[in-house]
Order: structure tokens, then sequence, then C-alpha cells
């Protein structure tokens, strides 16, 4: 019952939570950059002025990729809360992100494609980090459903510090910040214009973000998992890391150039075999 | 059983007709009429089996005259190689075949006394999938060759090709015989003769254009492969002197129990299915493979050829279970796996990156043999399912698309959607197949990924890990490229699929989606009764739950693209230009450069051909794969001799 109350409650709610840390990520970035930033409610706004316009796109086929993209990762998240597999959870993620990898390309268009090649070389980045992490969960807890990991004795971020700095190292690619924002390039007008999301607009571009709202709500809710066990009050520790790592990805965003896909490449996959896989290696001789 | 001797000699015989038949039209008639004959003797066989309760069945005890054939058709294959290779001036080559065979025949002629613990056939779970896939796909195949080989001296690239389809039927054939013979037999001195045939058709077919590099490929094939021969042939006689007695379920049980002359002739064995199997350091002959016609790939890649590595690696899966060389073969397998991902992202030719992924696939399936439990042996089975349609789907599909485009670059295919929708949706099909979720080759990896985190298989689980993730970018990019919308402008090209392969190409595709959609009733039905006869006890690896959540994937990856796809086809939306810094030209193809002239627009994809190319991995892995092998080998060798 819970389950279900939680997946209702995520397909329901993950865009408003997602809009808010979109929000204050504006925010904390602006007063970071010494500006007064927009108002924490500015990402909404945003988008229904987006649905509001009349609809344009370059190729008709982009609807359909994008709406596929939304579905399947509220799917993604929809599981998770469902409290099922985890790998599968991320495998359907990945099948998500290549709609969003086809809606890029499927125009021809310069900027969008060269983004959407980005995206696609940054899903083969992180997705060795992202399996192990499920790997370490199955290790650490006997199980990759996502309730049973939830519901261990102890928090699993004791048997996985290492894996989480290399899902927390990968974060900042799936969102798409900098300094691995090679894709999208966070930041607009810049060598690639907007890349994957150069030619999306009006109502797909209001697609694509409440995409990266779920999706963001997701990943949030996979750090939770490495805090979260049976006691209750671990729930509000969960809650009090995703924040700190929010707060860490908008640092190190404003904190850091773009990088090319080299860089990339061998940092997140040194990082990923240093901590993940060192730390898998302990856990398989341990337990 | 008397389907059973049909299976394997009625290929044979038809070959022969399609030799003789010089009649195009006639010759054209027989293919079709016998690979239906062949495909309905399958599910004759399949049917018979069923009745009896789908229990394996031991026949022909009593088969003195057949051997003698054997001996005396082995003797043949011998002279056909020494003559080729006499006649190309690689006489070397001759000695591969030689020496095995007279080490044969003497252990068959003056050998000591052998015991006869089982029949010449065995019939089980395993071998009447084997039939399946051999019957069916090789039924397909052929029907195909006859469209596409039509196509194929018709067309102006290969006027210099001399036509010999006889030549070429009476070998696709022959090989479907031996296929047959092969995972049909339980004696390993037959297994062995089928084994040398397959070899020395594929280098036949290999070598079909008779151009020089077909002609180098060929024998770098059949040097390949003959070796593996080689190895077969000392752990057979190996084991026989040894033990007596030359049954394959008797090597396998005896190597189960502890047996050391058994478990050494288990690792030999082993080596000589790397190389059928195509895994580093023997990969090169399957990339050499690629100059012989597109049915013969398709035949090698899929059905036949590379699958009997796996299938004898399949039926070594129990012995190999915690040993070295379950260690060794898992290591060379999963090296492969993530090793060729890698040099197929850096191939821009469509049957090269086929290629690769074939051998990068069939690194995962012969790792998971190599660890050897219940669950990976599970995993590899429905690798092998799926890799066999999708595969050959995917040939028929490249080749029948090199007709029409002129080109199998996956760089022309930009657009493809466009230019012939019917061949680029099989495409998409079978390469969705390869890699996406809900397909099966996923759920196959995925059941791979957690049987070896299970066993502890910390390098295995490295491999599987970082392969998934070079796999998927491959795959995808080339899913991008079909449906990118063109930049040619306006090219007209001719669908030039004859309806033949057309028929075969939909089948495999109705195949594919029906494999997905049936994946957990299969599971049930026929994978894990052929666990549980294997290892005497299965479980399921994915619990149901995960199963019928992945039906629930299955329809909405299906359904969603196709409601929202539906919906919106009659919203009405301003198109507007792509977004070129406003210097586009009117239409998307091109843009004005800075001299102010028209400049056309061209994409690519990604391949850092410079950095992870062929040329640059290729020799390297060959050496250290070469090395965990010798290393290994010494290691085992000297663990039974002392």
């Amino acid at each position: 019952m819970i389950k279900v109350i939680l997946t209702i409650c995520y397909i329901l709610l993950a865009p408003l939570i997602g809009g808010l840390l979109d929000g204050l990520d504006r925010k904390i970035s602006a007063r970071m950059q010494r500006r007064v930033g927009p108002p924490l409610l500015q990402p909404f706004y945003d988008v229904s002025k987006l649905l509001r316009k009349k609809p344009t796109a370059v190729a008709n086929s982009q609807n359909f990729l994008l709406i596929s993209y939304m579905v399947l990762m509220i799917l993604t998240g929809a599981f998770f809360f469902a409290g099922t597999d985890l790998l599968m959870c991320f495998f359907v993620m990945s099948t998500a992100a290549t709609f969003l990898y086809f809606a890029g390309v499927v125009t021809s268009s310069p900027y969008a494609s060269i983004g959407a090649q980005r995206e696609l070389l940054a899903m083969m980045v992180y997705e060795p980090a992202v399996l192990f992490s499920c790997v370490g969960f199955y290790l650490a807890t006997g199980s990759f459903n996502v309730s049973e990991i939830a519901m261990s004795n102890k928090s699993a971020i004791i048997y996985l510090p290492g894996f989480f700095v290399a899902f927390v190292f990968i974060l900042t690619i799936k969102m798409r910040k900098s300094p691995f924002d090679l894709a999208t390039s966070h930041h607009p007008n810049q060598e690639i214009v907007k890349g994957i999301t150069t030619d999306i607009g009006t109502r797909n571009l209001a697609i694509f973000t409440i995409t990266e709202w779920y999706e963001n709500v997701f990943l949030m809710a996979v750090v939770g998992l490495f805090i979260a066990n049976k006691n209750l009050i671990s729930i509000i520790g969960a809650v009090i890391v995703i924040l700190l790592v929010y707060f860490l990805e908008i640092l190190i965003d404003n904190t850091s150039a773009r990088v090319k896909w080299q860089t990339m490449l061998k940092t997140t996959w040194i990082v990923t075999i240093l901590f993940a896989g060192v730390n898998l290696i302990i856990l398989m001789i341990v337990k | 059983m008397a389907v059973i001797p049909f299976l394997i000699i009625f290929p044979l015989v038809i070959s022969l007709i399609m030799y003789c038949t010089r009649v195009n039209k006639v010759r054209n008639l027989i293919a079709y009429i016998s690979s239906v004959v062949i495909m309905a003797s399958v599910l004759v066989l399949v049917v018979l089996w069923c009745k009896k309760g789908m229990e394996p069945i031991t026949l022909y005890y009593e088969t003195e005259v057949v051997d003698k054939v054997i001996l005396l058709a082995e003797f043949l294959l011998m002279i056909i190689v020494t003559y080729l290779s006499f006649k190309y001036k690689r006489a070397w080559v001759s000695l591969l075949s030689i020496c095995p065979t007279l080490l044969i025949a003497y252990y068959e002629l003056f050998g000591p006394e052998r015991q006869q613990f089982a029949g010449h056939i065995y019939i089980d779970h395993l071998s009447i999938l084997m039939c399946i896939i051999v019957g069916l796909i090789g039924g397909l195949i052929v029907i195909y060759a006859v469209g596409y080989m039509h196509g194929y001296h018709h067309s102006p690239h290969h006027s210099n090709v001399e036509d010999r389809r006889y030549y070429f039927f009476s070998l696709l054939f022959i090989f479907l015989g031996a296929m047959f013979g092969f995972v049909l037999s339980e004696n390993l001195l037959w297994i062995d003769f089928f084994w040398e045939m397959t070899s020395i058709c594929s280098f036949l077919l290999i070598g079909y254009t008779r151009e020089p590099e077909a002609i180098k490929n060929s024998f770098r094939a059949l040097w390949m492969n003959l070796l593996g021969g080689c190895a077969l042939a000392i752990a057979i006689v190996y084991f026989g002197t040894k033990l007596g007695c030359v049954d394959l379920h008797m090597l396998v049980s005896t190597a189960i129990l502890g047996s050391k002359p058994a478990s050494l002739a288990v690792s030999l064995i082993a080596i000589a299915a790397l190389t059928k199997a195509a895994q580093l350091p023997f990969s090169t002959w399957l990339i050499g493979a690629m100059v012989a016609p597109t049915p013969s790939s398709a035949l090698l890649h899929s059905a036949t050829m590379v699958k009997a590595g796996i299938y004898i690696l399949l039926r070594l899966a129990p012995a190999m279970s915690e040993t070295q060389t379950g260690t060794m073969i898992a290591l060379v397998g999963g090296f492969t796996f993530l090793l060729t991902s890698f040099m197929a992202i850096a191939q821009s030719d469509g049957k090269k990156v086929l290629a690769f992924s074939t051998i990068s696939n069939l690194g995962l399936m012969v790792a998971c043999a190599g660890v050897g439990t219940p669950e990976t042996v599970w995993a590899a089975i429905f690798l092998m399912m799926f890799h066999a349609i999708s595969k050959s789907l995917l040939f028929q599909d490249v080749g029948a698309t090199e007709n029409a485009l002129g080109s199998r670059d996956v760089e022309d295919m930009h657009g493809l959607l466009y230019m012939l929708p019917k061949l680029a949706i099989f495409m998409f099909i079978g390469i969705a197949g390869m890699f996406l979720a809900p397909f099966g080759m996923l759920i196959s990896k995925w059941a791979a990924l957690k049987a070896s985190v299970d066993e502890r298989n910390i390098i295995l689980v490295f491999f599987i890990i970082f392969g998934s993730a070079t796999t998927s970018f491959y795959w995808t990019k080339w899913m991008g490229k079909i449906i990118s919308h063109s930049h040619l402008n306006g090219r007209q090209i001719k669908d030039k699929t004859k309806k033949n392969e057309m028929i075969s190409l939909t089948i495999h595709a109705v195949l594919m989606i029906a494999l997905c959609a049936l994946f957990p009733l299969l599971s049930e039905v026929f994978v894990n009764p052929l666990v549980n006869q294997m290892f005497g006890s299965s479980q399921n690896v994915l619990s149901d739950k995960i199963l019928f959540t992945l039906i629930i994937i299955i329809l909405v990856v299906f359904a969603v693209p196709f409601l929202a796809y539906q919906s919106g086809k009659h919203q009405t939306q301003e198109l507007k230009l792509s977004y070129m810094n406003g210097v586009n030209t009117g239409d998307n193809r091109a843009f004005t450069d800075s001299f102010g002239e028209d400049k056309t627009l061209w994409l690519s994809n990604f391949y850092f051909h410079k950095i992870i190319g062929s040329r640059k991995l290729m020799f390297p892995s060959q050496i250290l794969t070469l090395a965990v092998i010798i290393v290994m080998m010494c290691m085992i060798i000297g663990g039974a001799l002392l």
C-alpha cells in the first residue's frame, strides 16, 4: 500500500519538487555570482509560458520522441518508488535517454546533433558507475530490490562509501552541470549554443524541462537510498544528505569550466574504477 | 526417429544436387523446397521429442559401417585441404589437417578397445534448441540467399566475380548438414568430423570470390579453425586412450568427478571452442570473413559456425565450473566482450560493426559458459537465441541495403528511414533487439551480471559493466543515423530488395518481437528445464515479479511512442528551420560559409578510430589473451600430468 502511495506521490509531486530544486539552484547560483537572481518559482513561470506558446518544431517527430522520453523517465521513477529492481530502473532510464538522443539527432541540425553525440558519449561515461552502484547495493543488502534496500538494518553507505563518491561524481554528468555540461552547455551562447536542446522549443522544451525535473528527483532519491534504512529517522538524514549533495552540485557548477569529452571520460572512469571498483573488490572479499 | 539421419543426410544430398544443377531457376526452386523441408523436419523432430516427454534420448548404438564412412570422409576433407593449400602456396596449413586426421585415424583403427556407454546420437533440450536455430535461421538464410545472390551477380560491383552459385548453394547446404550432425552427435569422433567439416565449409565460403583478399582471409579462417581442430583431436585421443571411451557426456561427468585426463581434455576442447567462437586472440578470422557475400556472413555469424563453439562450451559448462579452465575461459570471454565492443565503436562499415559486435556478444556467452553455474548458463542460452535472430536479421538487412544504396557504411545510412523505410525499420528492430530494454539481449546481460556478482567473479563484473556501456554507445549512434532527416538533397533510391529477401526479413523481425513477448514463457517451459537437466538443479535467475514488470515495460516501450505518434500526427505545428547562427540557406541541408557561398551540411558520428580503432587495439589484446591462455594452459597441463 505504501508503495502505491509513494509511486503516485512521485508521479504527481516530482515535477513540483524538481521545479523547486531548479528554482533553488538558480537562486543560489545567482547569489554565488553576486546577483539577486530570479524568484524561487521562476522555473514554473518559464514552463507555463512555454506551454502557452504556439507549438513550433524543426521536425514533427520531435514531439513523440520527447513524449516517449518523458513517459519512460516517469516510469523509471515510478518503478523506483514502487520498490522494484534497481537495475531495471536504470535500464529503463537508459532507454529513456536513448529517446532523448533520437530527439536530438532526428532534426539533422548541426548543434543539436553534436550535442546529442556528446550526450550519448556521456551516457557511456556514467553508465559503469551507475551499474557499479547497483551491484554495490546488492552486495551490501543482498537484494536489488529498492524496497528491501531501503528497509535494511544498516544504511548502505557504511559498506558503500566508494560507490557513493563515484555516484555523486557522475551526478554532475547526469544533471548536465558544468564542468560536464558538454551536451547541453548549461549556460547559453557558447560553442554549441544549447547543444541537444538547441532545436527543441516551445511545448517540446517544456516537456524536456519537466522530464529533467522528474529525472533529478529520481537521482536524488537514489542518493537518499544510500542513507535510508529501516529506522524512519534515517529519512531525515537522507534528506539532509540529498540537500548537501544538491548544494555541492551547484557549487561545482559555478566554480568550474567545461572540459573536453576526453577529460570527462578519463576522469570519470578513473574515479569509477578507483572508488567504486576498489570498494567493490573489498566488499566482495569481506561479504 | 528416422528424422535425425534425414536431417543430417538430406542437406548433403541436396548440396550434391545443387552442385550438379546449373540452371538457375531449377536450382532456386530446389533450394526453396529443400529449405522448407529442412524446417519442416526440424519441426517433426521437435514434435516427436515433445511427444516422448522432452526426455533426453540416445540413439544408434551399433554404427560400425557409419564409423568407417565417416573416417573415409575425414580423409577426403584432409585431401581437399592439402590440395588447396598446395595450390595456393600455403603448404604448411595442410599439416594442421593431416596431423589430427592421422591421429584420429590411428586411434580409431589401432587404438585401445573403446567402451560404448551411450549411443552416437543424443537429443536433449540443448540439441533441440540448436537444431531449431540451425534449421530455422539457416533455412531462412538460404531463402534470402536465392534473391541476394541473383542481385549480387547482376550488380556492376561484382562483375569480376565468376558466377558459381551452384557451388555457393551446395556449400550452404553442406554447412547446414554438418551443423545438424555436430549438435546431435554424442560420440566425440563424430563431433570431430563434423567440426572439421564446418571449418572447411566456412573456408570455402569465405574464399568464394577467389579474389586475393578473399583467399588470404579464407586461409586465415582455415588455419585458425584447424588449429582448434588439432586441440580437439588431441583432447579426444588423450581422453579416449586414458579412459577408454569417447562419449561427450562421459567426458563431462568424469571431469566433474575430478578425473585429471578428463579435465585436461575439457580444457583442450574449450580452447578449440574459442577458435570457433572467434574469441581473442582468434578473432581476426571472423572479421576477415566479411569479404564473402552477405548470406555466408549471416550464416557464419548467426546460425552456424560461431554457435558451434558456444554449443560445445555450454555442453562443457558444468565441468568448467570453479576450475582453472573455467577461469581461463571466463577471463578470455569477458576480455573479448569489452575490447571488441571498443573496437566496434571505431567502425563505420556496417558489416564490420556487426562483426565486432558478434565477437563481443559471443565473448559474453563464452564468459557465461566459463563461469558454468546454472544462472550463467541460463543467461548464455538466452543470449544465444536473441543473438542468432537479431544478427541474422541485421546481416541480411545490411546486405539488402547495400544492394540498394551501393554502400554499407553507417554514415551513408543517414536518413535511411526516409530512403528505404522498410529496410530501415527492420534494421531498427534488429538493433533494438541487440541492446535496448526490454529486448532480451539486455535481460540476458542483466542475468549475466547478477550471476557473476553471485559468483564473486570480480573481473567478469568489471568486464560486463564497462562492456555494456560501450555496447549501447555504438548501437545507439547507428540507430540515430537511421532516423536522422536526410541531408542529401532529393536523392531517390530504389529499393531493390527481392520478395524472397523480404519474406526472410519479415519472418526474422516477427520472430524477434515474438521472442521478446514470449520471453517469460520460454524461460519457464524450455530454458529452465534445460538448465535443470544440465545441473540437476535450477532456479529462476530473474524472479517472476521481474518478468512480470518486464511485460509492463514492453507494453510501455512499444505503446507510448506509437500512441504519441498517432495522437501527434494531426496536430498542427509550425515547422521552423534548425538553428545555424542565421546563415541558413532556406532548408536544413546547407548554410552560407565565410566566403558567402552555399555549403552542404554533412553530419558525422563519433568514431575515435585513432584511439580505439582495431588497428590500435587488436594486436595488444591478442598478445594479452594469448599470454593468458598459454600461462593458464601450462598450469592446467602441469596440474593434470603431475
